[in-house]
């Protein structure tokens, strides 16, 4: 970019956010961040802003942005309170590796401390929960700061930063305005070359495996390396489960695929956890919700930890090998130095595996107006590829569990951090990626109700996304767990719910309701067949429970099929 | 087993890393013992050094979470026997002790203490030693009513003979172009 002279901050941080390819903004105007909008004004075309109905639905949608278009996301929110409303996505953020950029409007930079209207000490409490931020008090740090912001939300393993910037900071004026893009900082190493031995050591154990498994993370996305990770496994004969993030890496329906493992995963991917003798995980981080009890996490096998962050190798699983490096890199260097092998045995017990949860579990879902009855005939009317953007709870179980995720499908969900209320805005931010023919939201009757604003946001930008909401009338998930744990005392698990199809009528978005099997699968049909928002309300069974599960404290092979098995 | 550590951090000279680094302890309730931040060898590098009461396993977790951030270059945990500690206390007595006799004087010459300055009313000693042989100093000053004590953070040398700028550069080799 040429340099440009005597312009204001504000418009410093638009020409910053054009120079790193923003073309669309999730924000929220207001007193502090009034410059900024101003600005916008007359960068309309080469920026879009998209006026969301509450911060979190700002944050989640840019999410949901960053997440479907592999790019950094952005939100613009004001001081104080609209600040404060980004906290929930952006620990999500943190927790999933999604690449954002939150800018928030501060109070003029003599008001800091003193309590001035809407002030908040946002740079304070979003330490934590950010990969980095920083307060920008004078104008001239606009180009240098933001440009670090993008390279460090981006980099190595993405995250979350936060800026936020002064008011007075916005209306300065800088003379002389120099953007160049960040490639290096001093203090950072965020792409570290996998080391020769430990790509040999990884190689050699892989080579001589008997019972090979390799579990994929939402690090084989953010690296893209579903293709090594193919090639690998074919090379290998090697099965493949997933993470609930990495569900996508893999195309559902291939023969090596063993299913999702994790407290809700599949049998097969469960029980060969503790039953392979060479576990190669890629770009995952072993948390609770995948590995059961650790202390009898996959204790027989040799485990290869293919990892980004070096904070996560050896955290939680100490692995035999651990490979920091980013994942296609490193698959890449192990690929050359692996001989080409055959385990039909191995396979054939997955098959048993596989068949018993057809039989004890999944045939029986699908013959019933249940979650996974719903999902499974979005995944099979819908053409071309869709974007499954899943809330938290049984519906989101159901929705990994039950669609068949294909090449250039994802499935864009909380998964660390399990945000209720985060599928709306993020199916929003999808929407304005483009990159999918579809962009499902599948819901819960509870998470609608937490973020159920952004229905306004889809409304005025005629968004096409398809709502599926499996409305149990339930927290399902949480009485699931009081089934389960608490003798059944069913207690504020319960919800009296308004008519939702005329909720969203209101909005002036299409929307039906289907309470029996016969209806669902026109009903479906016709959803995914409209041009434009459509909203499906799924009234399924009130009492389903998701299984399999693996009991609390328990070992992923002690996962139950049925309450009694 | 809880053990005693000592966490050396290099970082950017930033405002806000000592909370960045800090709530980190925070997180996983550990407490901090003593914490002492200054300039090091290498320009706009600063350097923390934090002691711990707790496990190994726990002191590396927090070395690599603290290590992760993106202003830090480099964390290092040692045990006791990796580091040569020192830290320094002053104590503000009241000079009518020097009148009665010679007592105090002797204790200073043999704690290898010294007066830094004598003011009409007060005298300040400084003692500069390991965290026992300020408290063993502190205690046998209890007779001389001590009016005022500080002792600051823990500063250290280490063993391993290894340059800062050796690791930052070993780190760039690492790193893929």
């Amino acid at each position: 970019m040429e340099n440009k002279f005597n312009i204001t901050g504000a418009e410093a941080i638009t020409l910053a956010l054009i120079e790193e390819g923003v073309d669309t903004v999730f924000g929220y105007p207001g007193g502090n961040n009034l410059p900024v909008y101003d600005s916008f004004y007359t960068h309309e075309k080469e920026i879009r802003h998209v006026l969301v109905r509450h911060e979190q639905g700002a944050v989640h949608a840019a999410e949901g942005y960053a997440s479907a278009n592999r790019r950094v996301g952005v939100c613009m929110v004001t001081s104080g309170p609209g600040a404060t409303n980004l906290l929930t996505g952006i620990a999500d953020a943190q927790l999933d590796s999604v690449p954002i950029v939150c800018i928030t409007g501060q109070v003029v930079k003599p008001q800091l401390g003193y309590d001035a209207f809407q002030e908040t000490d946002v740079v304070g409490f979003s330490m934590p929960v950010t990969k980095w931020n920083y307060q920008i008090t004078s104008a001239s740090e606009i180009a240098s700061v933001m440009a670090k912001a993008f390279y460090i939300a981006r980099s190595g393993r993405p995250g979350p930063v936060l800026l936020d910037i002064t008011k007075d900071a916005q209306t300065q004026i800088i003379e002389k305005f120099e953007y160049k893009k960040c490639t290096k900082i001093r203090s950072y190493h965020p792409k570290l070359k996998p080391s020769e031995t430990s790509v040999n050591e990884a190689a050699t154990l892989l080579n001589n495996a008997q019972r090979p498994l390799m579990i994929v993370g939402h690090g084989v996305l953010l690296s893209g390396c579903q293709d090594e990770v193919k090639e690998l496994a074919e090379k290998l004969d090697m099965p493949v489960a997933s993470t609930l993030l990495g569900l996508s890496s893999v195309e559902n329906d291939n023969p090596l695929f063993a299913g999702m493992v994790g407290l809700h995963g599949n049998y097969a991917a469960n029980m060969m956890t503790n039953r392979c003798d060479v576990l190669l995980a890629v770009g995952m981080r072993f948390s609770d919700r995948v590995i059961g009890n650790p202390e009898k996490y996959a204790t027989q096998a040799a485990v290869i930890h293919i990892e980004i962050d070096p904070s996560e190798v050896g955290k939680i699983i100490s692995p035999a090998v651990g490979i920091v490096s980013d994942a296609k890199s490193a698959l890449q260097k192990i690929l050359p130095l692996i001989r080409k092998s055959s385990h039909i045995s191995w396979l054939n017990q997955m098959r048993e595996f596989q068949a018993k949860e057809n039989e004890t579990v999944i045939n029986e879902n699908l013959s019933k107006l249940r979650m996974g009855k719903a999902v499974r005939v979005v995944s099979e009317k819908k053409s071309g590829s869709t974007a499954v953007v899943a809330d938290v709870g049984q519906n989101q179980m159901a929705s990994a569990r039950y669609f068949s995720f294909q090449p250039g499908d994802s499935i864009i969900t909380s998964g660390g951090l399990g945000t209720m209320g985060f599928a709306l805005p993020a199916s929003i931010g999808a929407a304005y990626t483009k990159k999918f023919q579809n962009v499902v939201c599948i819901m819960g009757d509870g998470g609608f109700q937490m973020t159920i604003e952004e229905l306004g946001t889809i409304m005025q930008y005629k968004l096409p996304v398809k709502i599926l909401l499996l409305n149990n009338n339930y927290l399902g998930m949480i009485r699931q767990l009081q089934d389960l744990y608490y003798n059944s005392h069913y207690y504020f698990g319960e919800m009296q719910n308004p008519d939702f199809v005329k909720i969203v009528e209101a909005y002036g978005i299409k929307a039906e309701k289907v309470d029996n099997l016969e209806a669902l699968e026109p009903a479906v049909k016709r959803m995914m067949d409209y041009n434009g928002a459509y909203f499906l309300e799924v009234r399924v069974e009130k009492q389903e429970n998701i299984y399999p599960v693996i009991p609390s404290g328990k070992a992923v092979d002690e996962m139950l099929l049925t309450p009694n098995n | 087993m809880n053990r005693k550590y000592t966490l050396l951090i290099y970082t950017e000279n930033h405002v806000g890393l000592l909370n960045r680094i800090s709530i980190i302890f925070t997180r996983h309730k550990v407490n901090i013992e003593s914490l002492n931040t200054s300039p090091s060898m290498e320009e706009g590098v600063h350097s923390f050094v934090i002691t711990v009461n707790t496990s190994l396993a726990q002191a590396e977790h927090l070395r690599k979470a603290i290590e992760k951030q993106v202003e830090v270059l480099k964390a290092f945990l040692y045990e006791e026997k990796q580091v040569i500690p020192m830290e320094v206390a002053l104590f503000k007595i009241s000079t009518a002790n020097l009148k009665s006799g010679n007592a105090l004087e002797k204790l200073i010459r043999e704690s290898s203490a010294r007066i830094i300055t004598v003011e009409p009313e007060f005298l300040v000693i400084e003692k500069t030693g390991t965290q026992s042989d300020i408290q063993d100093f502190l205690r046998q000053l209890s007779d001389f009513d001590v009016r005022e004590f500080i002792q600051s953070g823990r500063v250290i040398v280490t063993r391993p003979m290894g340059k800062l700028k050796d690791y930052l550069l070993e780190l760039e080799k690492q790193e893929e172009e």
